[in-house]
């Protein structure tokens, strides 16, 4: 076993660049046999085919099999059309998820953006600069499941060991259920995102804030706009490729939110998302199908997020 | 010149590739069986979900064997166990052996056809010499004898703290009229009764589960505990009705239970009972398994003394003495010479001796003799087990994955909804409709 493993590194460590090497001198040998003129049309679609072949396999093969399962039964035997889907839709948790999917859309990017540009703007201008924004960036450098594990411990119920709750009482509140209710305990789960990824949103703002010209903002105040009119007019508008940037990011994000809650709440409560709804289905219920459908309708809705991020690409790049 | 080095470089590529096939190419298992006398060797990959303190005591029980015949162990311990299982099974890579999440999970690997069938390896009639037929019955799915059980543990157990029962001039009840009268008496006398936590991560509500299981057993008996978890007894018929309303009266209603149904929501299992050891008490009872002697003197340190600061009581029943169970059990997805001998070992008084001694655990071999109990406690609870009427292994375990989990979530409804009794039953019968049909 150990000398397989040992033989495995070598391989990949000396195989992997020596095969690259040969697809490349191979590639020059087959274009040399050809006539030169088809060479340059040639050429490019040769040295793409081996990306394109590994999207294949781990990206197009995957996704058409998804799409597939989704079509059948719990253990993929039979063909069953639409129902999973069908079956999704019926479900009143399905809904209740779908909402939870929205909150988390609207408030984790929304805020996360926000006071990303709030800080970036704020810190851009004091010395001590580097130290807040890297205070602010830590958190992004946690794995969710920690945070996870960190804020239940803030929320916890007991005011001795709930820091959240031992503020309560210090205003001379009750201590709080803080996940019991819906949907309360959804927003309780969103300030955790928002806390690992504001940073993230921070750092790539201020680096959109040094780029716009001082001269710029100079020649606005020397013609007497206020800082505000500075911000809203100028500094905004610039920025907005940059924001759509972040906020797509982000957004996917939230799509994809399965950690956090996983570790919280456990779906409980009415807290579910589409990733612990597609893990329930998966290892909980066994459920193929259900579950590849549950990830072919993710899917379909980052798709035109990730449209819309490649077509201002797109504008931004034809505007230079 | 410049055409010889791609040349070499293809012969050094080929030269790779071949090592690569050649390696790949591992040695067919179960080739053969060693002649007697002669150590096995090899190895035996083993998944299962003890980790730190519990995988240490698992190890050195099996440690013996390993060193009798020479074979290598390869443990994986995850807390996560059901989904990293299920991966491997389904990717086509189990391990030789590993612990199963719960029975309702064995009959579901059972029916793949994913586990072995252990009725040739094991001498099932020797085994029946040694184990009550009801731990081999519940490692028995479609006549295949696919789970054996390491260690088991006794849930149904009321836990108070004798120092404060005799303070306040409490008794042990005998029968469920007494029990009943014990906790209206703490109650009119100022204090909550019942300590309750069910918080436990992602599997939050089980410990809720457990109330509900011995409320069905003691008011309705064992055949429809039986029709219950097989499914043909639906949630809301008056049984298990009843048993929600009994469970409800108590547990979600703040004049019975320390800091009410919030606080019963919000605490993890093993704070449950912390209630008792407070000064003076916050409640005088806790509903739990076995296993939480462990949590009370992790917690209490000093202040947790078994047969002083706590004790224990079975539930009581009305007309039979009848005790819930929970197990940990062992299945064998890969068919070596390595996991038939391992498998032969585990059912042995000589292996789970190892664990008792260690504390925690209840041997269902009934050779462990009671004297390698470490205290008197964890002895009582095996005489107990042993001389019981009914015993029945934990329902919501035997149940359909999605039914377990649904009744877990359906305990958190409950207790912060009561009222919402007839929703919640009505919804468990809808997966209940599914959950049985896959």
């Amino acid at each position: 076993m150990d000398v397989g493993v040992a033989v495995l590194a070598v391989v990949v460590v000396v195989g992997v660049p020596a095969i690259t090497v040969l697809y490349a001198l191979a590639t020059e040998w087959v274009l040399g046999v050809l006539p030169e003129r088809r060479r340059p049309s040639l050429r490019p679609w040769l040295w793409v085919l081996p990306g394109f072949a590994f999207l294949g396999v781990f990206l197009v093969y995957p996704a058409i099999s998804t799409v597939i399962l989704s079509l059948q039964d719990a253990r993929s035997e039979n063909w069953v059309g639409l129902e999973n889907y069908i079956d999704l839709f019926g479900q009143g948790a399905f809904w209740q998820t779908i909402g939870n999917t929205v909150l988390w859309m609207v408030f984790f990017t929304g805020l996360a953006v926000i006071f990303g540009l709030i800080i970036a703007v704020l810190s851009d201008r004091v010395r001590y600069e580097t130290g807040v924004k890297a205070l602010i960036f830590i958190p992004m450098a946690i794995s969710f499941v920690a945070a996870g594990v960190i804020w239940n411990f803030m929320y916890d119920f007991d005011p001795n060991i709930g820091t959240v709750n031992a503020a309560v009482g210090v205003v001379g509140g009750e201590p709080q259920s803080w996940f019991t209710e819906w949907p309360r305990n959804t927003f309780m789960l969103i300030i955790v995102g928002i806390w690992m990824w504001v940073g993230f949103a921070m750092v790539i703002l201020s680096a959109g804030l040094k780029g716009i010209s001082a001269e710029l903002l100079e020649a606005a105040r020397m013609d007497g706009a206020t800082e505000l009119q500075v911000f809203f007019r100028i500094i905004l508008p610039l920025l907005a490729p940059t924001i759509a940037v972040v906020g797509t990011t982000i957004l996917i994000t939230a799509l994809k939110t399965f950690d956090i809650v996983y570790v919280m709440t456990g779906g409980n409560f009415g807290t579910d998302v589409i990733g612990t709804l597609w893990y329930q289905e998966r290892f909980v219920n066994r459920d193929a199908g259900a579950a590849a459908a549950v990830a072919v309708l993710l899917v379909l809705t980052i798709i035109p997020i990730m449209l819309l991020n490649i077509r201002r690409f797109q504008a931004q790049e034809a505007t230079r | 010149m410049r055409r010889r080095t791609p040349k070499a470089i293809v012969a050094a590529g080929f030269a790779l590739v071949l090592a690569a096939c050649q390696a790949s190419a591992s040695p067919s298992p179960g080739a053969s069986i060693a002649p007697s006398g002669e150590p096995l060797g090899g190895t035996v990959s083993i998944l299962a979900t003890w980790t730190d303190a519990e995988q240490d005591i698992f190890l050195s029980m099996i440690q013996p064997w390993a060193d009798a015949n020479g074979v290598t162990i390869e443990y994986e311990g995850t807390r996560d166990l059901n989904a990293v299982l299920t991966t491997q099974v389904e990717g086509g890579n189990p391990p030789d052996l590993a612990g199963l999440p719960g029975p309702g999970q064995m009959a579901q690997f059972a029916r793949t056809g994913d586990l072995v069938d252990l009725s040739d390896i094991i001498d099932l009639d020797a085994m029946a010499q040694s184990y009550n037929e009801g731990w081999i019955a519940d490692g028995t799915v479609d006549d295949q004898f696919v789970g054996i059980f390491i260690k088991v543990s006794v849930k149904g157990l009321i836990w108070y703290n004798p120092t404060q029962f005799a303070a306040a001039g409490y008794e042990v009840p005998s029968d469920w009229a007494g029990f009943e009268a014990l906790v209206e008496q703490v109650k009119d006398d100022g204090t909550t009764p019942w300590g309750v936590g069910v918080e436990s991560g992602a599997a939050s509500g089980w410990p809720a589960t457990d109330w509900i299981e011995d409320f069905v057993l003691r008011q309705s008996g064992p055949e429809a505990y039986d029709a219950w978890w097989q499914g043909d007894l639906a949630w809301t018929s008056p049984e298990i009705r009843s048993a929600f309303e009994a469970f409800g009266a108590w547990a979600a209603d703040a004049d019975y239970v320390a800091g009410g149904p919030n606080q019963v929501l919000n605490l993890n299992f093993g704070n449950g009972g912390d209630c008792l050891f407070a000064d003076p008490p916050g409640c005088y009872l806790h509903h739990q398994a076995s296993f939480i002697t462990g949590f009370f003197e992790d917690n209490f340190p000093d202040v947790a003394i078994a047969g002083e600061t706590y004790d224990f009581f079975a539930m009581p029943g009305d007309s039979f003495a009848g005790m819930t169970t929970g197990g940990d059990l062992f299945g064998m997805f890969r068919d070596t010479p390595q996991s038939r001998s391992l498998m032969q070992y585990l059912t042995t008084a000589e292996a789970q001796q190892v664990w008792v001694e260690a504390g925690g655990a209840i041997s269902p071999n009934a050779d462990v003799p009671l004297d390698v109990y470490p205290d008197d406690t964890t002895r009582r609870i095996a005489d107990i087990l042993n001389s019981a009427d009914v015993v029945r292994f934990d329902a919501s375990d035997k149940m359909p994955d999605q039914m377990n989990q649904a009744f877990w979530s359906a305990m958190l409804d409950f207790i912060q909804n009561p009222g919402n009794l007839d929703q919640i039953l009505a919804d468990l019968d809808a997966v209940q409709a599914e959950a049985y049909a896959n």
